[in-house]
C-alpha cells in the first residue's frame, strides 16, 4: 500500500499501467489529453511495456484498440466528448464483437455549443451501445473502478467493454491523495489477459464480424443482453473480492443516509461528493435527507434502486445531461422505470451542464424543494435548477433591419 | 478453427459470391497464393466483404476481421501492434479495401498508418466506384465515367492514390493490374517483404459497374495499360520505376469502346 | 495446405462463441448461375495454362498428360467466358448451358 498524489487522469493511467496493457492508442482531447501524454511517457521510459500507436483520430484510436485486443492483448484507449462521439460507430463494433476493452471517458459536454467542461452528455449518448458504464465520485474511485472494470469486463459470463466515466476537470484535473496497492496484488486480482471468445490467431483461424442475417442478429443482441443480466452478479462478486483484497468498499448504488430519509436525491459522478456534504449539513439541521449515489449506470441497477427507494415518497433525480426532447433526462427516465411499481413522486432536475459547478447552494435548494413537496407546501419544482432567469436573452445582437 | 465443408485449391473456395468475371475475385486469389497462411486479413464492407461471408460461412481460410468502412488501415495497425507486442513479427497483416474505402472514407486511417510507418500491407482493389452499394461514384472514378451518382459522366478526374502514398514517402508502393499476373505476384511479394507500410493499387475491372460482358475483364485491364489509362509503376525507397512503357500508346477509343460506362 | 490438415488432426473441443463469427469454410453453388459454359477443343489446346491462370473462380486445371487436358469444375464455373476470351488459340467456345453437347 502506498499513497500517491494523483489527479483523475493520473489515477486512470496508473490503473491501466498496472493492468499491464500491451497496446495503447490514444488521441488527445481536453480534458483527457494528459492520459495520452502520461501513457506515452510510461512507454518511452519502459515502465509500461507496450506498443504506443500515436493515432490520428479517436475513430482510429478505438479501431486500433479493438483490433489489437482481438489479436490477443489488452489494449487501452481513453477519450472525452467529441472524441467519444467520433468513436461512436466503433463503440458498437467493440461491444458487438464482445471485446472487453476498458476505456476511461473524461465526461465533457458535446458541442454545440462548444464546451470544454464537465457534463455527462457524451457518455449518455453511448448508453445503448452495449458498454458497461461506471461513474466515479472521486479520484480513488477512478483508480478502483478501472481496476475492477478489467475483472468484470473480461469475465467469461460478461465479455462486455466498460467505460469508466470521470467528470472533466472536477476529477480529471483535481489532485487527491490516493492509495495505490502493490503491483503483485493487482496482478493477482486482474490476472493476465486471455482471449476468451473470438480472436485473430493464425493457429486457430476464424472470421470475425462478417454479415449476419435477420435470422441471427436478434440472438446476438440477446447474447449481449444476457451478458448484462449476468454482469450485476459479477460486479457484486468483484466488488466483494476487491474489498477483501484492497480494503475499500464500493456499491453498485450507495445509499448514503437513505434508510430513514424523508427525501432522497439520485445522482451520478463527482457531484455526489458535494451532495454527501450537503446531506450531512442538512441532517445537522434536523432535515432527514439522503443520497443514492449510482456508481454503475450500465447495467442499470434497477433492483438496487428499488431496494433503496421503494418506500420513499418523494425522490429527486439529478441529470447532468440535458436529455433533450425527452420528458426528462436519462437517469430520471430510467429511475422512474425502476420504481414503476412504487407510488413515489419522482422529480427531475437538470443542472451542472457544460462545466457549471453543482454547488452546495444548488443541492441544498433541491433538497429543500423536495422536503417542501413532501410536506405538501409546494407542488412544482425547479426542473432546470441552475438555469439563469434571462436564459432566452443572453445573446442580444444588432442585426440588419 | 474452421469446419472445412469444401475442398479448394488455395485459401479461397471456388464458389464465391462475386459477380461472374469479377476482377477482384481474380486478384484476391493471386494475393492469397503469394501471402500464404501466416496472414491476418482486414476487409471492410464492400465487394470484398462478400468473401468475409454470411452467417456461419466464410470464404477465407485465414483469420480475418470485417471492421468499418473507414478503418481498414487502423484495424490492420491494431493487429500489427498486438502481434509486435507478443513478439510476432512474421505474420503478415493485410488490409484489403476498395477504392471508396481507401481514397474517400478510408484516407485518414491510411494516411495515419503511412506517416507512422506502421508495417501493414495495404491493398486497394480499384473497381473505380462504390460497386457493392450499387455503382456510385468514388473519388477514384475516372473522368466522364457514368455511375449511378454521376449518370451524365463524372465531371472531375480521379484522386491519385499513388501520389498520396509517395507524398508520405513510404518504402514501397506500386500499381498493378489483373491482366499481368506475373508483375502482380512479384509486387505482392515485394510488398510483403517491405519493412514498413506498403501499398498496392490494383486495377480490377468490374463487368457489372463498367457495363461490359464478363468475358472481357482481362482484355479491358490490358487495354487500360496499353492506352495509358492505367500505368504500371513502382515507388521503392524514393525511386520511381515504370514497369511497362508501351512503345506507342494505343488510341483511347480502344479502351472506351469496350465499356458501357464510358461509351455514353 | 499441410497446416490446414495438421489443424484438422489437432485436438479441439466444441465451445460457444458469442457474437458474429464465421468458421465454416464453405462454397456457394455458383455453378447454378451459368447460362453458358466453356467448351474446350482439346485437340487444338496447347496447354499453355492461360485459361487456368485467368479463371477468377480458379476452377480450371490443366492436365498435361491427359487427352482431355483442360479440366473444369462445373460445380462452380460461373460461365463468365474469360477463359474463352483470353485463350491464345481460341480453342474454347462458350455454348449455351442447356446445349446438347
Amino acid at each position: 500500500m502506498a499513497y500517491k498524489m494523483l489527479d483523475g487522469n493520473g489515477a486512470a493511467v496508473e490503473a491501466i499501467k498496472m493492468a499491464k496493457v500491451q497496446v495503447v492508442s490514444a488521441y488527445p482531447i481536453t480534458p483527457q489529453s494528459t492520459i495520452a501524454e502520461k501513457l506515452s511517457e510510461l512507454v518511452a521510459s519502459g515502465e509500461l511495456k507496450a506498443e504506443y500507436v500515436r493515432v490520428e483520430s479517436e475513430h482510429t484510436a478505438l479501431s486500433v484498440a479493438t483490433a489489437a485486443q482481438l489479436a490477443g492483448v489488452r489494449a487501452a484507449t481513453a477519450t472525452a466528448s467529441q472524441g467519444l462521439a467520433l468513436m461512436h460507430e466503433v463503440v458498437g463494433m467493440t461491444s458487438g464483437c464482445r471485446v472487453p476493452i476498458v476505456m476511461p471517458v473524461v465526461n465533457r459536454g458535446l458541442a454545440a455549443p462548444w464546451t470544454l467542461w464537465a457534463d455527462h452528455g457524451d457518455s449518455m449518448a453511448e448508453r445503448d451501445m452495449g458498454w458497461m458504464q461506471f461513474f466515479c465520485q472521486n479520484v480513488q474511485e477512478v483508480y478502483d473502478l478501472t481496476v475492477m472494470a478489467y475483472r468484470v469486463a473480461e469475465d467469461e459470463n460478461v465479455l462486455t467493454p466498460a467505460m469508466v466515466c470521470l467528470d472533466g476537470f472536477f476529477l480529471s484535473h483535481s489532485m487527491q491523495k490516493i492509495d495505490i496497492p502493490e503491483q503483485k496484488l493487482v496482478d493477482e486480482f486482474i490476472g493476465p489477459y486471455v482471449a476468451k471468445n473470438s480472436y485473430l490467431d493464425t493457429e486457430d483461424p476464424m472470421f470475425i464480424c462478417n454479415l449476419t442475417g435477420s435470422d441471427e442478429f436478434t440472438e446476438m443482441r440477446y447474447q449481449q443482453k444476457t451478458a448484462f443480466d449476468n454482469s450485476i452478479e459479477v460486479i457484486e462478486k468483484v466488488q466483494k473480492e476487491f474489498e477483501e483484497k484492497f480494503g475499500r468498499k464500493l456499491d453498485i448504488v450507495e445509499g448514503y443516509k437513505t434508510e430513514d430519509a424523508d427525501v432522497v436525491l439520485v445522482a451520478l459522478g463527482s457531484m455526489c461528493g458535494t451532495a454527501k456534504y450537503v446531506v450531512n449539513k442538512l441532517r445537522e439541521q434536523g432535515k432527514k435527507v439522503g443520497l443514492a449515489k449510482v456508481t454503475v449506470f450500465r447495467p442499470f441497477p434497477f433492483k438496487q434502486l428499488e431496494d433503496i427507494l421503494s418506500e420513499k415518497k418523494v425522490i429527486g433525480v439529478f441529470d447532468r445531461s440535458a436529455g433533450l426532447g425527452g420528458q426528462g433526462g436519462p437517469l430520471w427516465s430510467e429511475t422512474c422505470a425502476a420504481l414503476k411499481k412504487c407510488d413515489s413522486d419522482i422529480r427531475h432536475f437538470v443542472g451542472g451542464l457544460g462545466g457549471r459547478d453543482v454547488t452546495i447552494v444548488t443541492i441544498e435548494k433541491i433538497f429543500n424543494e423536495l422536503l417542501e413537496i413532501k410536506e405538501g407546501k409546494r407542488e412544482t419544482h425547479t426542473e432546470w435548477i441552475d438555469v439563469k432567469e434571462n436564459a432566452m436573452d443572453i445573446r442580444q445582437v444588432e442585426k440588419n433591419a | 478453427m474452421h469446419d472445412i465443408k469444401h475442398v479448394s485449391k488455395g485459401l479461397m473456395p471456388h464458389g464465391m459470391s462475386a459477380c461472374a468475371g469479377c476482377g477482384l475475385e481474380l486478384l484476391i486469389r493471386k494475393v492469397m497464393d503469394v501471402l500464404g497462411e501466416d496472414t491476418i486479413i482486414i476487409i471492410p464492407p464492400g465487394c470484398a466483404a462478400s468473401f468475409s461471408g454470411y452467417g456461419k460461412e466464410t470464404s477465407i481460410k485465414i483469420p480475418g476481421y470485417q471492421g468499418n468502412l473507414e478503418n481498414t488501415a487502423a484495424s490492420a495497425v491494431g493487429v500489427r501492434a498486438a502481434l509486435n507486442a507478443k513478439g510476432n513479427t512474421h505474420t503478415t497483416v493485410v488490409g484489403f479495401a476498395g477504392d471508396g474505402g481507401t481514397v474517400d472514407i478510408g484516407i485518414q486511417a491510411l494516411s495515419g498508418a503511412m506517416e507512422r510507418r506502421d508495417k501493414i500491407l495495404y491493398i486497394c482493389y480499384d473497381n473505380e466506384a462504390y460497386m457493392n452499394t450499387g455503382i456510385q461514384a468514388s473519388s477514384s472514378t475516372p473522368y466522364m465515367a457514368s455511375t449511378t451518382t454521376t449518370p451524365a459522366g463524372k465531371p472531375t478526374g480521379r484522386k491519385d492514390l499513388m501520389q498520396i502514398a509517395i507524398a508520405h514517402d513510404i518504402p514501397y508502393a506500386a500499381t498493378a493490374s489483373i491482366y499481368n499476373l506475373t508483375d502482380l505476384k512479384k509486387k505482392v511479394q515485394k510488398a510483403k517483404d517491405t519493412d514498413g507500410p506498403s501499398l498496392l493499387h490494383v486495377h480490377t475491372p468490374c463487368p457489372t459497374g463498367w457495363r461490359y460482358a464478363p468475358a472481357k475483364t482481362v482484355e479491358i485491364a490490358r487495354a487500360a495499360v496499353q492506352t495509358g489509362c492505367w500505368v504500371l509503376y513502382e515507388y521503392e525507397n524514393g525511386e520511381v520505376t515504370i514497369n511497362y512503357k508501351p512503345k506507342e500508346l494505343a488510341p483511347l477509343e480502344d479502351y472506351i469502346k469496350l465499356q458501357g460506362r464510358l461509351r455514353g | 495446405m499441410q497446416k490446414q490438415q495438421e489443424t484438422l488432426t489437432k485436438k479441439s473441443k466444441r465451445c460457444r462463441v458469442y457474437g458474429p463469427v464465421a468458421n465454416v469454410y464453405a462454397a456457394s453453388n455458383t455453378g447454378s448461375w451459368r447460362i453458358e459454359r466453356p467448351k474446350v477443343n482439346f485437340a487444338a489446346c496447347i496447354k499453355c495454362g492461360t485459361c487456368e491462370k485467368f479463371c477468377p473462380t480458379n476452377v480450371i486445371t490443366i492436365k498435361k498428360d491427359k487427352a482431355e487436358c483442360v479440366e473444369i469444375d462445373f460445380d462452380y464455373c460461373k460461365g463468365c467466358g474469360i477463359c474463352a476470351n483470353e485463350c491464345p488459340k481460341k480453342c474454347i467456345s462458350m455454348v449455351p448451358e442447356r446445349s446438347e453437347d
